[in-house]
């Protein structure tokens, strides 16, 4: 069995496999990643990496792709959705 | 401010996919010093992207096993956002970069076209290779119910992946004719080494239904999708699902060739039977110029690297390998037509730009791309316009115009590294 790393998203701590990218963190805490800009939730559409609709804080580091970065241990993410 | 790094490549590759690795691979055989950037963690591009917890896939163990033995320099998370003459600016997390090469090879793959219907925005809709890379990245969808829509041979992959991860797949619609999709499984059947994979999807999707004309009209849910409307044969019917994966074929990542000013026809990058543009010095391989998929894509990158390195004895020699797999372009282009019924998806209230929420209606009015940006703010956003952009052309026949640096939004630090003589004119 593979490894886990946790982290937090909005607060709740959240398990996912080690290698993970902090976007599967995200849909596993059951949140969406942001709100559009009339306030509708958003997740990942493209996982690639071009269609910013899996921007999240990381760190306190704003509007970052969630679908290309990898999750570290103690984490903190945070979702407008 | 950011510390800037700077690289200087014989040959500067852009993009770690197959097409990318094989250049890079072939290039450094001359000994020459090559570099090859990619703006994901981990090089392999989306086909070869590996899952978390798996091996990767032994046809390409072989590549990533000459990679790793090789003197190319792999520069990952670095998003290239502006080309000057022998030169390229990108950024990573934590620094910019300045890399100035000496023959550039553009291997910058493509990704998928999404056409908006209603409800297409909601979460859990997502693209069928967008489903499949998230899959790949941890995401656990086993027990879930998915249903696949849109067009082409990636539809079938992913159901294939995301039934051996645990998934239930409902269905895969597919808009493309039934006749159209015979005669596409028959001419593949010819292409050497096809065959066998034709097999092992049928065996590998067996039971899973499998409707052409076929396509989604609406997707439903309270914050994310619970249900999709589809079309099949002129009936409706609902179907519930955890996810919607939708894909109608790909679009190729043009933006940095025509950064470069390389010539495009029909949205493809022309190239010479070395692979070179209408730019001397500077190449292209892989879906760019053509959608041919991951053997063409893994020849046209070596014939690419010999001859970005004066090799052209060596890139000769493949020139009738590449011919047999170039065939798969033009069966592709046959099989999988757009039809005009899926222009009429979107309802006037529906999103259609997703960065800056602009409706269907709001496009209406204008009579061009420029128009539509300048007035409506479609194609404005942080994505700028690489989701909607390919829509309208397609619902509105728009042509879309030249590429503006910077090719990504990018921190005022990365932009102010530039050196002067190469900065953007705006």
């Amino acid at each position: 069995m593979s490894e886990s790393v946790s982290v937090r998203v909005n607060g709740n701590l959240v398990a996912v496999r080690a290698g993970s990218t902090v976007a599967v963190a995200v849909l596993a805490s059951g949140a969406t990643c942001r709100a559009s800009v009339t306030g509708q939730p958003r997740s990942p559409l493209c996982g690639m990496g071009t269609c910013f609709e899996c921007r999240v804080a990381i760190n306190g580091e704003p509007r970052r792709r969630s679908c290309q970065v990898l999750c570290e241990a103690n984490m903190e993410i945070e979702t407008d959705g | 401010m950011d510390s800037v790094k700077h690289l200087r490549f014989d040959v500067a590759i852009v993009g770690a996919g197959p097409a990318g690795i094989a250049a890079a691979l072939t290039a450094a055989d001359s000994g020459r010093n090559v570099g090859l950037i990619d703006d994901n963690p981990a090089a392999g591009g989306q086909i070869w992207r590996v899952a978390h917890d798996s091996a990767r896939p032994s046809a390409s163990s072989i590549w990533f096993d000459r990679l790793n033995k090789s003197a190319v320099q792999i520069v990952r998370g670095a998003r290239v956002f502006h080309a000057a003459k022998g030169e390229l600016a990108a950024e990573s997390d934590d620094c910019a970069i300045q890399i100035s090469y000496g023959k550039l090879i553009l291997a910058t793959g493509a990704r998928e076209l999404f056409l908006p219907f209603p409800g297409w925005t909601l979460p859990n809709v997502m693209g069928a290779g967008g489903l499949q890379a998230l899959v790949k990245s941890g995401l656990d969808i086993s027990g879930k119910r998915i249903v696949i829509a849109g067009t082409g041979p990636l539809l079938l992959a992913v159901a294939a992946y995301a039934r051996k991860s645990g998934a239930k797949v409902i269905g895969i619609c597919e808009q493309t004719t039934r006749s159209r999709m015979a005669r596409f499984g028959l001419q593949m059947m010819l292409v050497p080494g096809k065959a066998a994979e034709a097999l092992r999807f049928a065996y590998d999707l067996r039971g899973i239904p499998h409707w052409t004309d076929c396509w989604p009209v609406a997707a439903f849910g309270n914050r994310r999708v619970e249900s999709v409307r589809i079309s099949r044969r002129g009936q409706t019917s609902e179907i519930e699902c955890d996810y919607l994966a939708c894909g109608f074929h790909l679009i190729l990542n043009v933006e940095l060739p025509r950064m470069c000013g390389c010539r495009l026809r029909e949205n493809f990058v022309q190239v010479d039977e070395y692979q070179q543009t209408s730019v001397a010095g500077i190449f292209c391989a892989g879906e760019p110029t053509g959608i041919g998929g991951l053997e063409l894509a893994l020849v046209e990158g070596e014939i690419a690297g010999y001859a970005a390195t004066n090799w052209e004895d060596r890139a000769k020699h493949l020139f009738a390998k590449r011919a047999r797999f170039r065939k798969v372009v033009r069966i592709l282009q046959d099989a999988f037509p757009l039809r005009p019924e899926l222009k009429n998806l979107a309802r006037p209230d529906t999103l259609v730009c997703r960065c800056e929420d602009v409706p269907h209606e709001r496009l209406c009015e204008h009579a061009s791309w420029r128009a539509a940006k300048l007035h409506a703010r479609c194609g404005m956003g942080p994505c700028q316009g690489r989701v909607c952009a390919p829509a309208v052309e397609f619902l509105f026949g728009w042509q879309i115009d030249a590429v503006r640096p910077p090719l990504f939004p990018v921190r005022c630090s990365s932009l102010a590294a530039i050196p002067s003589h190469s900065a953007p004119r705006i």
